[in-house]
């Protein structure tokens, strides 16, 4: 059982249990919804650009554990980023949940974000841990290109 | 209970013996599977007769005339016979072999929808309907510009009988019910539901996916029109479903599929169909998993449907009254086992249904987690997720028990403060 105290550590409990920025943004200028139709998990996460910084993220929505905890900690992560650094970021946690990055050795690139690293043990849930960061990059692709069809 | 006495015990021990996939242990722990909704295991018998098909007489059916396709044939009609007498003892010609239940809902839709069910006409469903008895209506629906309507169920997960006569009109073209929800576990009254349709006039169909597999099953006690089910969810392999259907609609309906073996005389620009059920099994079809289904017929024969109904109403009853014992669980669907079947979907409010899983998994438990293919269902539940435990005749009090522990174990992860209350 070892790999769940792994995947379960207190830290992604407790975001679990009290998510940060969860909540609705008001002046929130960039927005995307998060669906996964295999678990039915949905996260709205909304931005507040400016220029090409994060100046304040929440989210909203119901789902697992993980992507709650994820999503939370996400947005502590982010706040006053550039979009190149949630990139490289983003980048970062998708090797870390795929095994590509060695934790050990990377952690310090990751900062809190590597109490994430046991969910590579559970292929089935790597999908959990980067829904947020999958909605993330849509609000920032979608403030990108201010013609949305949507 | 109601169940007399005379049903004899599934002596389960000595049934989990044919299953070899049971010996198996998942991270280091027995496997306890209940997932058996989604798909069952599969008896030595049903993996020989496959192995025993290919080695023996894999030739292909109604075209050859050498000794091997005519044993094939044989052995292929052989199981739409069984399946037949399987059901009620319907005549075989009203049995068709399809993919799944899905493709034969999808059959019933396409094949006889199409041609019966136009602008304004109704097409009734419930609530409590898993997508592939929601989807392709709406597909219909939409082509025609048919209403669909929904009977609507109770917060125990029954449906509401009482808004039947307000929902059929002159216009109900068709019913389409299931038999048993693979979440609530809800046995629907389908017998009073295709009384009602056909005083309209309209067309009874049932998905049998849920109720074929565990419950006696006469087509003609239940008056449906059609039912379809898949043999996987019944101890048979993947890739066989059946669709039975009134035979005298069935020689009155435009084909499904076009190709080989549905037809009788080709021209280049038209052709005469095959007989039914012929008519619409386009292609070679899966011959070697219908082959191998028929032993899955027997081995259910054998046990019998009586013994199989009577033991999972005793495990629903055990799991309910354990899974309750918690005090935490909330559980969906009627509180009598005799009104539902083996499915249990229930949720901690504290921990998300895949989490459960995930930690359930680690103790070598197998339970679906998710929406399960209803989500309207789950939005008239109010819940994003749920966790299911589905029973089987090889499953016991013992794999209850299992899932009880791992339920408190789970609890503990996510830092619940329990006393383990004593088995029983
Ligand atoms: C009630 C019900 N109907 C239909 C189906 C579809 O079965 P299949 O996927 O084998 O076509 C299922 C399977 O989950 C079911 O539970």
């Amino acid at each position: 059982m070892s790999d769940l105290r792994e995947l379960y550590q207190e830290v992604i409990l407790d975001h679990n249990k009290k998510p940060r920025n969860f909540r609705r943004l008001e002046g929130a200028n960039a927005t995307a919804e998060g669906y996964n139709p295999l678990c039915g998990d949905q996260i709205t996460v909304y931005l507040e650009l400016e220029g090409d910084v994060i100046r304040s993220i929440s989210f909203q929505g119901a789902g697992c554990a993980i992507s709650k905890a994820s999503a939370s900690m996400m947005t502590t992560s982010v706040k006053g980023k550039t979009r190149a650094e949630v990139e490289a970021l983003f980048d970062r946690v998708h090797k870390m949940l795929t095994r590509e990055l060695d934790t050990k050795v990377n952690s310090h690139e990751l900062g809190k974000l590597a109490v994430l690293s046991g969910v590579c043990e559970f292929p089935a849930r790597v999908k959990c841990a980067s829904l947020a960061w999958h909605t993330l990059n849509a609000a920032l692709e979608a403030k990108k290109e201010p013609v949305s069809t949507e | 209970m109601k169940v007399a006495s005379e049903v004899p015990r599934l002596d389960v021990q000595r049934l989990r013996a044919d299953f070899p996939i049971l010996d198996r242990k998942v991270h280091g722990k027995r496997l306890v599977y209940l997932d058996s909704a989604a798909t069952t295991q599969k008896p030595e018998a049903v993996i020989e007769a496959l192995s025993h098909y290919y080695r023996t007489f894999n030739a292909n059916i109604h075209r050859g005339i050498h000794s091997l396709a005519e044993e094939a044939t044989e052995a292929y009609e052989q199981t739409r016979r069984k399946v037949a007498s399987f059901i009620g003892g319907v005549e075989p010609r009203s049995i068709i072999f399809t993919r799944n239940a899905t493709e034969g809902l999808n059959l019933v839709a396409y094949a006889w929808g199409r041609h019966h069910v136009g602008s304004g006409d109704e097409i009734l469903l419930t609530e409590m309907e898993h997508h592939s008895n929601l989807v392709p209506w709406m597909l219909l629906a939409r082509e025609k510009g048919a209403v669909l309507k929904h009977i609507p169920i109770t917060d125990e997960g029954e449906l509401r009988l009482d808004c039947l006569s307000d929902l059929m009109t002159a216009r109900t073209k068709v019913v389409s019910v299931t038999l048993v929800s693979n979440v609530l576990g809800t046995i629907n009254p389908v017998r009073e539901i295709a009384d009602a349709a056909h005083r309209y006039g309209a067309l009874m169909v049932v998905d049998g996916a849920q109720g074929v597999p565990h419950l006696p099953v006469d087509v003609r006690a239940l008056d449906c029109d059609f039912l379809a089910f898949s043999g996987h969810k019944m101890l048979g392999p993947t890739g066989v479903g059946v669709l039975y259907g009134r035979p005298e609609l069935l020689m009155n309906m435009e084909p499904f599929l076009g190709g080989g073996e549905m037809i009788r005389e080709v021209r280049l620009d038209r052709a005469t169909w095959n007989d039914i059920p012929w008519k619409f099994e386009a292609g070679t079809p899966n011959i070697a998993d219908v082959v191998a289904f028929s032993a899955a017929l027997d081995y259910l024969e054998a046990v019998g449907m009586d013994a199989v109904r009577a033991h999972e109403v005793e495990l629903t009853g055990y799991g309910l009254e354990r899974l309750l014992s918690l005090g935490w669980i909330k559980i969906y669907g009627p509180r009598d086992p005799d009104r539902r079947g083996g499915v249990l979907a229930f949720n901690d409010p504290e921990i998300h249904a895949h989490d459960l899983s995930t930690i359930l998994d680690q103790y070598g438990i197998a339970i679906r987690a998710g929406h399960h293919c209803a989500q309207p269902l789950m939005r008239r539940l109010g819940a994003a997720a749920t966790s299911r435990a589905s029973f089987y005749l090889y499953n016991d009090r013992d794999d209850i028990d299992a899932l009880v522990e791992a339920l408190i174990a789970a609890g503990k992860y996510f830092g619940r403060n329990t006393r383990v209350h004593p088995a029983g």
